[in-house]
């Protein structure tokens, strides 16, 4: 074996995307999509060469080879599907907002969560800001940290909108349990300008050691380990300090997958995902090298 | 007109009013206005930060007091009006909409970008359920053509909306605009329509009137005009000219008068005129809430606070980006040190 079979769960936006990354990996084998209906995505990837199903979950749990299980469908039907898959011996990658296992941000957390059976994506949000208040908090001591994503209109799904309290109550709880600040608050504003803006994240912190040097040392060295499986992440305010408060506006420019380069909320998230799911996989081969 | 029409009159010196002392009400100051403008006789009091319920934070200002403090005070002191909160989605969200209701809220503003109804199901399906009149609140209603504007005003009333306000949150408009976009959601829904005035460019009084004629029912309005920008209509003037124009409010036009030299006024922190920047807000379009940021960041990075808000409108910045204010301000001041 080679590389990883992996399933998709959901082929809508978000699972159609996951599915063009997975394709260009080399640890991963895209061995599924599957919906609950015949749909675009579904009728796309046949298209494409990719084995498809409308059986939802059971269509995952009849195949033993699939090891890792991307699920990109809504906080309900994941709450069904976790169960079963952790029966079937199957890693779950949750990206929707149930939160069955731990938050994971793939350059902060993931050594620590990797033997984890689910583990949760948290939100565009949190993947875009988590690493750098971390990154923040690890010289300087955040006490106190906020973020402001903003969101072209055209990107946010109807899910995102009819659960956006998920998005702020999930993002601010990963500032604390991922980031390591001692408080967080989390904001979200939808602009529908036209041409679509790129996604935006202002992060503020309070910290309790305001020294710039280190502050934009950590961080430009954070952005770089984002840069690894998020290409299009920048700085577009490196650190601003005033008094105890520092300030820092990232950009994230999607990778143009199968969505278009503005919706680098949802491009983050599922580089995010992947990003994890290499990292397991790469384990997976190795130990059946040793084996 | 109709000489005998009833206009309902929104009071929000202690929301929208807050932008202008950088939301540093006391418990004392809510308690004293709330009663002022029940005793006036003001049928919604709106009381909040001035980005709604948990707007409280490093990117809009923090407040002096806890919203549950500012709620309790206010709740204390109102007998015959109906406390009103604001809430933006992506802001607020509906736990805090609970503690709200808990404090003695009786309606909430659900706000929205004009063009971003359908953020807001959730909240305006909760108001409802919990028995509290919901208002739908579009703002920044000048980005949007009136035919936009509709189709969000009836998201709003689908969702059970009971009354719906076109707001013009940049004082942008002009009375032919505000006339077309109210005019257009009074003929497509069944719920009053209402219409919040921004002084940027001067016509708040005028642009109220004008949305009267276009069959709004509801106004807002503040003490001395005190609000984001410009400020907002300036609600004891606003009453004595809906008493001219022969319209009724159930408002005492010398106490709520009063209530701003006593009450209001001595809270300013300065006289609520329409300088430069505000103008330009205005004129730009831009959210009246980023004018006290964009001084501060003007400060800062040495610019003139009018580059950095015709920027802003520019980019097409929407309310509650007053984050942007910093990046704008980041980016000119690089653009001419490399110049």
């Amino acid at each position: 074996m080679d590389r990883v079979k992996v399933a998709v769960i959901g082929p809508g936006n978000i699972g159609s995307d996951l599915m063009y990354k997975i394709l260009r990996s080399n640890d991963l084998e895209m061995g599924l999509l599957t919906g609950i209906v015949e749909s675009e995505g579904i009728k796309r990837a046949r298209n494409m060469g990719v084995k498809t199903s409308i059986d939802g979950v059971q269509a995952v749990l009849a195949d033993e080879e699939i090891k890792i299980v991307f699920d990109a469908t809504g906080a309900k039907p994941h709450l069904q599907h976790a169960p079963l898959l952790k029966e079937a011996g199957k890693i779950a990658i949750d990206l929707t907002p149930a939160a069955v296992g731990p938050y994971v941000i793939p350059c902060v957390n993931l050594d620590q969560v990797q033997d984890e059976p689910n583990l949760n994506m948290v939100t565009c949000g949190g993947q875009a800001t988590v690493p750098i208040v971390y990154a923040i908090n690890r010289v300087a001591g955040a006490r106190y940290a906020e973020i402001v994503a903003c969101i072209a209109s055209k990107s946010a799904g109807p899910g995102t909108r009819q659960n956006i309290d998920e998005f702020t109550q999930t993002t601010a709880k990963a500032l604390t349990a991922a980031g390591g600040a001692k408080k967080g608050k989390a904001i979200i504003v939808l602009n529908p300008a036209e041409p679509p803006l790129m996604m935006t994240d202002t992060v503020y912190v309070d910290v309790e050691n305001p020294d710039e040097q280190a502050i934009r040392a950590s961080v430009e060295a954070m952005v770089k380990e984002v840069q690894k499986y998020v290409p299009g992440y920048h700085l577009r305010v490196p650190p601003i300090i005033e008094d105890h408060k520092v300030t820092t506006i990232v950009e994230i420019e999607g990778a143009g997958d199968f969505l278009p380069r503005y919706s680098g909320n949802l491009d983050i998230i599922t580089s995010a995902a992947v990003a994890v799911a290499e990292k397991l996989a790469a384990k997976m081969l190795r130990r059946e090298v040793v084996a | 007109m109709s000489g005998t029409r009833f206009v309902h009159l929104v009071d929000t010196t202690l929301r929208d009013g807050s932008h202008a002392i950088s939301h540093q009400y006391t418990a004392e100051q809510i308690a004293a206005i709330a009663a002022g403008l029940d005793e006036a006789g003001v049928e919604y009091i709106e009381v909040s930060h001035g980005d709604g319920l948990a707007g409280s934070s490093i990117n809009y200002g923090w407040s002096a007091i806890s919203e549950e403090e500012m709620l309790t005070a206010a709740a204390g002191a109102i007998k015959n009006g109906i406390l009103t909160v604001l809430l933006l989605p992506g802001i607020g969200t509906q736990e805090d909409l609970e503690m709200a209701i808990h404090c003695g809220a009786r309606a909430v503003r659900v706000a929205t970008h004009v063009t971003e109804a359908d953020i807001a199901e959730q909240h305006i399906g909760m108001a409802r359920k919990m028995g509290l009149q919901a208002f739908g609140f579009l703002m920044m209603s000048h980005m949007a053509p009136p035919e936009k504007v509709v189709e969000q005003a009836k998201l709003f009333e689908s969702y059970g909306a009971d009354v719906v306000y076109v707001a013009d949150s940049a004082g942008a408009m002009l009375p032919e605009e505000v006339k077309a976009r109210v005019g257009a959601v009074v003929d497509a829904v069944r719920v009053p329509v209402g219409f919040h005035a921004h002084n940027n460019l001067t016509l708040a009084t005028a642009n109220s009137l004008a949305a009267l004629e276009a069959g709004a029912s509801y106004l807002d309005g503040t003490c001395r005009g005190l609000g984001a920008g410009a400020g907002n209509c300036q609600i004891e003037a606003l009453v004595g000219v809906l008493e001219k124009t022969g319209f009724q409010t159930g408002v005492d036009f010398y106490k709520i008068m009063d209530v701003a030299e006593d009450l209001v006024e001595p809270v300013m922190h300065r006289p609520q005129v329409v300088r430069n920047a505000p103008f330009m807000l205005g004129y730009a379009g831009v959210y009246g809430s980023f004018l006290l940021h964009a001084y501060r960041a003007a400060e800062k990075f040495s610019l003139d606070p009018r580059d950095i808000l015709v920027e802003l409108g520019k980019r097409g910045m929407v309310g509650g980006q007053e984050d942007m204010i910093i990046d704008v301000a980041y980016q000119l001041a690089q653009k001419r040190g490399g110049a």
